[in-house]
């Protein structure tokens, strides 16, 4: 499963990360890519620690990616990092929330966006069809500050 | 008719349900089990919530017997609950098709314990189901109505968590089953279980299996992938996905229809091998089932029982690797949300010193710092009869002190029963039951009950009334109150009803802070 791409998401309830893997996911599958996502939120809309998991390439088997093989963990909670870092390869990229041009945040809610933007520039997904999914999972009013709060995320390097 | 989609296991069975013309699904809330349902009436399907799991399934029944299709959807301490119907409706079968979906939870993401319902197939002689992904979960459905209309035998369909919740794509084909005719035809001696036509019922559910033990030989919900003769490896469900990926050079033998096994299937692949072992989530049932038909394969250690198995697990199965794993990063724990209408309720029990008997809910997180005030809980509906039993047991200033906590779906599902006993054996010390009432399911995800007034779409429904119910049965004393607008009042209130020899319920009633913003909107839409 070598030409499989990890991108883990980890969070605290109430953050999105599931609906930013739920768009993460809908894109690499409108790409063409097999995909597979997954999640641990348990009783996760209480506030607990929750994350999420999108595995793409030619062909996916497992839904879990093992320890030690995700090419991208996006945090969205600094507390969370500990929790989560053994998933992370020897050689892949780390996001915080202090990547995060977090001054220019609207609304704390479209965090998970603006990290989406950050991942965006270690995935090979069209930016077109990331804001093609992030558009079709949220409602119409919040496009424009979502798409805002992306792009801010993407050009944060 | 095709498409692919992205789904999850829960919509992919719902997809299959509405492409077999299921004509109902009813069930209980239960993660990972509670999407199934939403989706399947977002599709258009009939779907109910029943007040719990046995009730879904002889409405499911009774359908059934009126010669419908029905999905009875549960988690897996569910089917314990639902266990009387099941193993009975074994015997009878009925000439409609009842699917029973048991969600179960390895790994206990959101479960009290890590039961696996692969048991019960074997324990009731009901057929099973185990699929492995989104795709499998919509071939699988289809496959499972077909076997219940060819046999007239329930079928189980056992899903896990990582089944349920995981995402992958889905083709649609749209090749289901076609529409059934409701009809209710008088065979007594088919569908009455009174000794005399049951033992004739026993004889046929075995001669049953033996047949379908022999079309599983066939069938092309198991599979087998030519790889290396040195390494065989049986397995199902969610395991076979790890299992692709830890172990590509080995040879498989993935099942499908586990229950009852294919023998001269496994026993050929096991023969094809040097070595042959088994990657089994939860219980070795393959192993220990495989094992005692004579095929000698490899089961796996106690320690890979605990939890869910993944990848890296998979792989030191294979190795022989047994050394304990490092413990996981402690996550945050769920708490009660801020501004939940439990906190007050909580607060108060614990300042009085209670011994609460609790239940299975949100509330159940009352256990958690700052309140610590929950001191038991084993099942839906325990909270009541728990308490009971303490109450019997202990001297009268500690017997005093004993408290009820249970939900208002949970008291619903199984809670009834509890206050019946209250009234009839009563404790000296009489005893105190506190509904926590918020007028939701909530920790499934915000699901409808008997009491919100909403069906499971949301629409009007008629309320069951809570206070009716414990009034009828005969209890002393029957108060409702907000704990959070009046606090010290219910403080009050608690303290003399403890001290009393009384039967007393509270309702500490108040919408749950998420589920209000939601009822709202719902009365916009209609």
């Amino acid at each position: 499963m070598s030409n499989v791409h990890n991108i883990v998401v980890a969070g605290l309830g109430g953050q999105g990360v599931l609906k930013v893997t739920d768009i993460l996911a809908e894109a690499v599958f409108r790409a063409g890519f097999d995909v597979k996502k997954s999640e641990v939120h348990g009783m996760s809309q209480r506030g607990g620690s929750v994350s999420s998991e999108v595995r793409y390439g030619e062909k996916v088997a497992s839904p879990m990616v093992p320890a030690g093989e995700a090419d991208v963990l996006a945090v969205l909670d600094a507390s969370q990092v500990d929790v989560v870092k053994s998933v992370l390869k020897s050689d892949g990229v780390i996001i915080t929330p202090e990547d995060l041009p977090l001054d220019k945040l609207q609304n704390p809610k479209a965090l998970n966006t603006m990290m989406l933007g950050a991942i965006s520039n270690h995935i090979e997904i069209p930016v077109e069809t990331l804001l093609e999914s992030l558009k079709a999972n949220l409602p119409e009013k919040l496009h424009e500050m979502n798409v805002e709060m992306f792009n801010l995320g993407r050009n944060s390097r | 008719m095709s498409e692919k989609l992205l789904v999850n296991g829960n919509e992919a069975v719902a997809l299959a349900a509405i492409d077999c013309h299921v004509d109902l699904g009813c069930g209980y809330p239960g993660t990972p089990s509670s999407e199934i349902l939403d989706e399947f009436a977002r599709l258009g399907g009939s779907a109910e919530w029943a007040p719990n799991e046995k009730c879904a399934l002889e409405v499911g029944i009774g359908t059934a017997l009126a010669n419908g299709r029905t999905l009875v959807t549960m988690k897996h301490v569910g089917l314990n609950v639902a266990a009387d119907p099941f193993f009975t409706i074994a015997y009878s079968g009925t000439p409609g098709g009842v699917v029973v979906i048991s969600a179960d939870d390895p790994g206990m993401a959101s479960s009290q314990n890590e039961q696996d319902n692969r048991r019960y197939a074997v324990s009731a002689g009901v057929p099973m189901f185990e699929p492995s992904d989104s795709q499998e979960c919509y071939d699988f459905l289809i496959e499972a109505f077909r076997l219940a209309d060819t046999f007239r035998s329930p079928v189980l369909f056992r899903m896990t968590t990582r089944v349920c919740h995981s995402k992958c794509i889905l083709n649609r084909h749209g090749a289901g089953l076609a529409p059934r005719k409701a009809e209710f035809i008088k065979d007594s001696k088919s569908n009455v279980m009174v000794p005399a036509f049951a033992k004739l019922a026993h004889r046929r559910l075995r001669k049953d299996l033996e047949s379908m033990a022999e079309l599983n030989e066939k069938g092309s919900w198991n599979k087998v992938i030519k790889g290396s003769s040195e390494l065989g490896i049986i397995t199902s469900g969610i395991s076979y996905q790890h299992v692709l990926e830890a172990a590509p050079e080995a040879s498989i033998l993935k099942l499908g229809f586990t229950w009852p096994l294919p023998k001269k299937l496994i026993a050929d692949f096991a023969a094809s091998v040097k070595r042959c072992i088994v990657i089994d989530e939860g219980d070795n049932f393959l192993a220990d089932n495989i094992n005692a038909m004579g095929i000698s394969v490899e089961g796996k250690d106690q320690e890979f029982r605990f939890g869910e198995l993944n990848v890296t697990r998979v792989r030191k199965l294979i190795a022989g690797d047994n050394t304990p794993e490092p413990p996981a990063a402690p996550g945050k724990p769920p708490q009660l949300c801020v501004g939940c209408p439990h906190r007050n309720t909580f607060e108060a029990l614990r300042d009085l010193e209670c011994i609460v008997s609790g239940d299975i809910g949100c509330y159940t997180l009352g256990v958690m710092p700052p309140f610590n005030a929950i001191h038991s809980c084993v099942c839906m509906g325990a909270s009541v009869t728990v308490g009971l039993g303490m109450r019997k047991m202990l001297p009268e200033n500690e017997a005093r002190k004993v408290v009820s906590v249970i939900g208002d779906s949970t008291f619903l599902h199984t809670g009834i029963n509890g206050i019946v006993e209250m009234v009839y054996n009563r404790p000296a010390t009489g005893h105190v039951v506190i509904i926590l009432d918020n007028s939701i399911t909530a920790m499934t995800g915000l699901q409808e009950n008997p009491a919100t007034g909403r069906k499971l779409d949301h629409t009007p429904a008629p309320a069951v009334s809570l206070e009716k119910i414990v009034e009828g049965i005969g209890v002393d004393n029957v108060d409702i109150i907000d704990t959070t607008a009046e606090h010290e009042k219910f403080k009050a209130l608690l303290q003399e009803r403890l001290s009393s020899n009384d039967t007393s319920v509270i309702i500490a009633r108040r919408p749950c802070i998420l589920a209000a913003v939601k009822a709202k909107s719902y009365e916009v839409k209609k």
